[in-house]
């Protein structure tokens, strides 16, 4: 049991730390915004596997909330950078 | 049957989170937003749905296997969506490796349209110089 949950908490730690590294070196804005996406499912994972390796149901709600959170923050973003894209081509000249 | 049922479990959890890893790897090194995104979301959501199905089967109780289902199924209506919605956008600002791409559909829409516009990323070139063959 020991084994299993180090080897879990490993490899979701990899996988955080790799998306990490993407969000810090990520050229462009919309690559963060997938870094951040993906890091915070990675997260939720996380929070499943305490709660399963334990036993534990009390993060449950929580786990709820960080998928929530993933979704609307992504969209938002990405709404964002949207209307940025829109607003420059209102500006630019006709040609 | 309780040991069979928690190798299954653990089995659940372990691939779940190898998923995960594979995800972070593949954001690390594919090229453009594009394929990044299609490691982030992909794998991730498999990733996810594992995870779930092991952490319902170690809980007791219905309560957390309702809620585990609801952020399951939540996932698998949002990932889409968003990613559609970062792919679109991505495109739209030129974050794509044009050179990669073997079938632009797109392209025909957005041929006359060769501006650069704020802040593209130093691996996307531009669309006038990219015709390799």
């Amino acid at each position: 049991m020991d084994v299993v949950s180090v080897i879990a908490y490993a490899l979701l730690g990899g996988g955080a730390l790799l998306a990490l590294v993407r969000l810090a070196l990520g050229p462009s804005l919309l690559d963060r915004v997938v870094a951040t996406d993906t890091l915070l499912v990675i997260i939720a994972a996380g929070l499943a596997v305490y709660a399963g390796l334990a036993r534990d149901p009390t993060v449950v709600p929580v786990l709820v909330v960080v998928s929530l959170l993933a979704f609307v923050g992504s969209v938002s973003i990405a709404r964002y950078v949207g209307g940025m894209l829109i607003r420059s081509a209102a500006e630019e000249p006709p040609r | 049957m309780s040991v069979v049922v928690d190798v299954l479990a653990l089995g659940c959890l372990l691939t779940g989170a190898f998923l995960c890893l594979t995800a972070g790897l593949g954001l690390v090194r594919f090229p453009d937003v594009l394929s990044r995104m299609h490691a982030g979301t992909k794998p991730q959501v498999l990733g996810v749905l594992l995870v779930m199905v092991g952490a319902a089967i170690r809980l007791h109780g219905w309560s957390a296997t309702w809620m585990l289902l609801l952020v399951a199924v939540f996932q698998m209506l949002t990932a889409p969506v968003s990613a559609h919605m970062v792919s679109r956008v991505a495109y739209r600002r030129r974050h794509v490796r044009r050179d990669l791409l073997l079938v632009d559909e797109l392209r025909t829409a957005e041929a006359q349209d060769s501006v650069h516009r704020g802040d593209e990323p130093a691996d996307a070139p531009p669309d006038g110089r990219v015709q390799p063959s």
